[in-house]
């Protein structure tokens, strides 16, 4: 057996999304299993970016389930809470496509903005901070720490002080995933973490990855189009389109999956032995 | 019933004229997404020089009735004209710098030329009340209050009647002109992206600039019937009929020219029913309040598209 | 017919300034050759008088400043190197002279009472004592509405109706319960922040302009309101003789028990100018030091995130809505404590004093003077407030001219005077401010 079906962090069950008459993700149930590396895949429009956003409560799905298994045994709803809740205390936490930075603050105070509720609750919702009363100093020194950790996680540590829009592309998507990490998730949610980075840049993500999973005890689900990073470090694959789970497996059930070959290629199913004996494969 | 139906007749010429001034937020936001703060005011002196060309030209009510149609006409289009000059320097000198800068900048501006406006016309014309003896008299009664004397008249007169006439007309051919022109698909081009239009070779700064002069001679359109009607205007009018103009275009659907219309005749007609029906000294609040809930609840208004955020 | 000729210099000058001229003459020519008025005596008749004076000389002032400039900058190849941008530095004041400047203006503000009186006289500084704690005002306003537009990045344009729930909750409560001003002052904030809170809710939804419109919407409510509540706030005559307030129970009196006769002084009106200028001083320094805390404290992180993206601040667990809520709140709190400083130096005050005019003059306050900057609000509130105040005999173009001004400055500085943002947080000793340029607007 599988961690996915065995250990599941995250359930999802008959989820359907739609907008208005478009149905962008229709009867879709998956499980992400705790400890993996779960890659969704798909072609443009699949409805990979409608999964997360369902997911972390940007969208209100039509109808299914997500059921958040917190390492503790705490069960949570997904579909029911707010999107900031299920950051808050469903502890999962997520990057966007289009890079979400607070670009004209410095690359400390992003990390320190994602440690919000740990220090809203150390200084009494901002009152006792004012007053200087209890720990907040001592817990606002332990962000610093915690954001220092991460900087030199993701080598960053230098230009702690300087403006996030000033950072290159691939190092303010290393910077979205540490302020990710900061919120203290047990499921992280990667869109496309790797679109757009050199192959140099490509291998830093893996290995962050890597030892996020290792060291942190955080389940990652990730989107990609990069075959080669999927095949790479996921333990486990689920395949997209048109909204539609066509196939979920290990990377090399995946990869062999005619169905997703036919996806890729843009065949029907029957198609697919033709067209591979047209491309010599 | 009849005193409804005065309401009516009375709700729809006032909505008429909101629904010109409405226009040109409309327009204005539809293609650069600003509110144009200074509109209020524009019309404002749009009103003024169409009293000082009636004054002038020395129409008074014993003026023969159409030598008196036509000295209007020639009032009306010397004053959309005039007051077009003025629209066009506004957005030159207060806009176009800062096209593509800080959103807030051009709101300060924007209030900027308001204030400016409003006190210039207070300087140069004075802050007196100026009222204009009835141009017309007279109308249609439609009802004769019952032999006993026991209902109300209802008058349908001949100045409502010239105002709802204007203002068809005129949303007619604008509709036309925006719909089948040039023009009007440069407008929709600017509206939907702008680089991407002035790629493509249309002139922005002329189309935004031909918006703000459209958008100021209905104004000024706006400006001659309200002083027909209300027979007396001072420096400030601009302010509230500028705000309730506003909320009619937001009510119709930001962007859209059938909706600011529809929003105008609505503001009118509730704006009338309040003042006749409840209270007239909180006939301001109703309108804010419309406005406020209008936005809260459906801010993409009757007939304007929602916007939708894509995270 | 490809490339069209280009005219000669003196050409193209001549055309444009021609171009400029009919402008002025078209703007100018029913605008202000003709005075339409009404003539005193029966009837109300209509009359005009002209002034073709004035409009000639608008035009040919126009034409002839505009032909100097095109012939001398503007369509020159060469145009000579006369930056007026030079004169402040790159990015608005730098970070060392805008410290200078801070404490500069702070000591001028300690001492400038006993200096005006000490080179004017009792008498002469009463006035300029008046001017600086008008201006306080004004720094106190931006101050508080500078954690909602500049920090939080919401966009507010009816911020003086919590001025006057401040304004008003004193006056009421000083006359129906005689409750005294130290006391008075909390609550006003308190209900101020209330009906921020209130006014909060429902317009958090929206975004930009239309959160802008909304607010003003609600401001105008609650003086239309306060102007037809006749039973309860006077309606358009206000509220009058609402107390004064008092030095720890010590009244600004004559005689027997007042301020002057406790510290062995001879009695002068002065000082209760004095006590308000410093009152005024106290509250607007507190605003400023509790907003600077904040702004290193979680909450005001908050708020300038969700101003760079709210979006990823819900993705981070920040609830957007209580923290939208608590800028509006202390900014209205803020509001509120200035509005009661703002009745009982009046003594008096009545809705006019709370149009909308107001909120686009502390608006304006905030952005001239660089969102999110505290020391370009002080700037902006002198040169604003002052200069307007000193134009005194001027009395009918001063508004005219500042509504101009708002206008030139914007289109010079669009970002404010003051346009760099301090990081709250650093690991490095010396940090640089962030250039304005990055900095997000908030499209809340
Ligand atoms: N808010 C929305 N309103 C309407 N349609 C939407 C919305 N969000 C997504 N869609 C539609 O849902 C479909 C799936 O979009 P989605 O962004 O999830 O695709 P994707 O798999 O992430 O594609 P890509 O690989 O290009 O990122 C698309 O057809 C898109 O247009
Ligand atoms: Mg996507």
């Amino acid at each position: 057996m599988n961690t996915w079906d065995n250990n599941p962090v995250l359930k999802v069950e008959h989820l359907t999304m739609r907008f208005g008459g478009l149905t962008a993700i229709n009867d879709l149930s998956f499980n992400v299993g705790r400890g993996d590396i779960t890659a969704l895949i798909g072609p443009n429009g699949a409805g990979k970016t409608t999964v997360f956003n369902c997911i972390t409560g940007f969208y209100k799905p039509t109808e299914g389930r997500l059921v958040m298994n917190r390492s503790s045994d705490e069960k949570h709803l997904l579909e029911r809470m707010s999107d900031f809740k299920i950051t808050a205390d469903a502890k999962v936490a997520r990057t966007f496509q289009n890079i979400r930075l607070f670009g004209g603050m410095t690359i400390l105070e992003n990390l320190m903005v994602a440690q919000h509720n740990r220090l809203m609750i150390a200084s009494n919702w901002t009152i006792g901070g004012l007053l200087g009363l209890g720990g907040y100093r001592k817990s606002n020194l332990d962000a610093i720490e915690t954001a220092r950790y991460w900087l030199e996680r993701i080598e960053l540590i230098d230009r702690a002080d300087a403006p996030a829009a000033d950072l290159s592309y691939g190092d303010q998507r290393r910077l979205e995933i540490a302020r990710a990490m900061c919120t203290g998730p047990e499921l992280l949610c990667l869109d496309e973490p790797a679109a757009g980075l050199n192959p140099k840049e490509s291998l830093e993500l893996n290995n962050l990855l890597q030892y996020i999973r290792k060291e942190h005890d955080t389940s990652v689900v990730l989107i990609e189009h990069d075959m080669s990073v999927v095949m790479e470090i996921s333990d486990h694959v689920v395949v997209l389109d048109y909204g539609v789970k066509i196939s979920d497996g290990t990377p090399e059930f995946v990869k062999n999956d005619p169905h997703v070959i036919a996806a890729y290629l843009g065949v029907e199913d029957g198609e697919v032995e033709l067209v591979e004996e047209e491309v010599g494969l | 019933m009849d005193y409804f139906l005065q309401q009516l007749i009375n709700g729809v010429t006032l909505g008429s004229i909101y629904g010109l001034i409405a226009i040109g937020y409309t327009m204005v936001y539809g293609i650069i997404g600003m509110i144009n703060f200074a509109h209020g005011d524009i019309f404002m002196v749009g009103s003024f020089i169409a009293l000082i060309l009636i004054v002038a030209l020395g129409i008074t009510a014993a003026t023969p009735v159409l030598l008196l149609i036509l000295a209007l006409a020639l009032v009306l289009v010397v004053a959309m004209a005039l007051t077009a000059v003025w629209g066009w320097t506004v957005e030159r000198i207060a806009y176009r710098p800062l096209r593509g800068s800080f959103r807030l900048a051009p709101l300060i501006t924007a209030i900027g030329a308001s204030i400016a406006l409003q006190n210039f016309v207070q300087v140069s014309q004075g802050a007196k009340n100026k009222p204009l003896q009835p141009l017309f008299s007279g109308g249609f009664q439609l009802t004769d209050g019952g032999a006993d004397g026991s209902g109300i008249v209802v008058n349908l007169s001949y100045i409502q009647i010239l105002i709802v006439v204007t203002t068809v007309i005129l949303m007619g051919s604008f509709t036309y002109l925006i719909n089948n022109t040039n023009l009007g698909r440069s407008q929709r081009a600017c509206e939907q992206d702008r680089k991407m239009a002035s790629l493509l070779g249309v002139n922005v700064d002329r189309t935004i600039s031909l918006t703000f002069v459209m958008g100021a001679s209905l104004a000024s359109v706006a400006g001659l019937m309200f002083l027909l009607y209300y027979g007396v205007i001072d420096f400030y009018i601009g302010f509230l009929a500028g705000v309730k103009a506003f909320t009619a275009a937001v009510l119709g659907g930001i962007g859209s020219l059938p909706g600011a219309m529809l929003g105008g005749l609505l503001i009118g007609l509730i704006e009338t029913f309040w003042s006749g029906y409840f209270s007239v000294e909180y006939k301001d609040v109703a309108a804010f309040s419309i406005l406020a809930i209008v936005l809260i609840f459906m801010p993409e208004g009757l007939l304007g598209q929602p916007e939708v955020e894509k995270v | 017919m490809q490339a069209r000729q280009r005219d000669s210099l003196l050409v193209a000058s001549l055309k444009d300034s021609l171009g400029a001229a009919v402008i002025t003459f078209a703007l100018a020519v029913v605008m202000v050759g003709l005075r339409v008025d009404v003539a005193s005596g029966r009837g109300a008749e209509l009359f005009l008088e002209n002034r073709w004076l004035a409009v000639a000389v608008a035009v040919v002032v126009v034409f002839a400043g505009r032909f100097a400039m095109n012939i001398f900058f503007w369509k020159r190849d060469d145009p000579p190197s006369l930056n007026f941008s030079g004169l402040l530095p790159e990015g608005g004041i730098g970070e060392r002279s805008s410290k200078a400047i801070k404490y500069g203006l702070l000591v001028l503000a300690v001492v400038l009472p006993f200096a005006l009186m000490f080179w004017l006289g009792a008498r002469g500084s009463r006035q300029y004592i008046d001017l600086a704690i008008l201006v306080l005002t004004y720094v106190m306003l931006g101050w508080g509405l500078n954690i909602v537009v500049g920090l939080a990045g919401l966009l507010d344009l009816g911020y003086v109706a919590f001025y006057a729930v401040g304004a008003y909750s004193y006056a009421l409560l000083a006359h129906y319960f005689g409750l005294s001003f130290w006391l008075c002052l909390p609550l006003a904030g308190i209900l101020a922040a209330f009906w921020g809170i209130i006014l909060g809710f429902p317009v958090l939804r929206l975004r930009g302009d239309y959160l802008a419109i909304v607010t003003l919407a609600f401001g105008e409510i609650i003086r239309v309101v306060l102007l037809n509540w006749y039973e309860f706030t006077g309606g358009p005559n206000g509220l009058s003789g609402i107390p004064r307030p008092s030095f720890f129970g010590l009244e600004f009196t004559r005689g027997e028990g007042g301020f002057a006769n406790f510290f062995g002084l001879d009695y002068s009106s002065i000082h209760r100018i004095i006590f308000l200028y410093y009152l005024i001083f106290a509250l607007a320094l507190f605003t400023n030091f509790v907003t600077m805390r904040l702004r290193r404290m979680p909450i005001g992180r908050a708020w300038e995130a969700l101003r760079e993206d709210e979006i990823a601040c819900r993705a981070l667990g920040i609830n957007t809505t209580t923290t939208k809520l608590t800028a509006f709140a202390l900014g209205a709190m803020f509001a509120g404590f200035a509005g009661s400083f703002f009745a009982t130096r009046q003594g008096f005050i009545s809705p006019e004093s709370f149009t909308f005019l107001e909120s686009a003059i502390i608006l304006a306050i905030v952005v001239l003077g660089g969102l999110g900057s505290q020391i370009g609000v002080v700037i902006a509130a002198i040169v604003m407030i002052g200069g307007f105040e000193l134009f005194r005999e001027f009395d009918q173009y001063r508004m005219l001219v500042f509504g101009m001004i708002m206008v030139v400055i914007m289109v010079w500085k669009p970002r404010g005077l003051i346009s760099s943002r301090t990081p709250s947080v650093a690991l490095s000793k010396n940090v640089k401010g962030i250039s304005a340029d990055l900095v997000q607007e908030g499209r809340g």
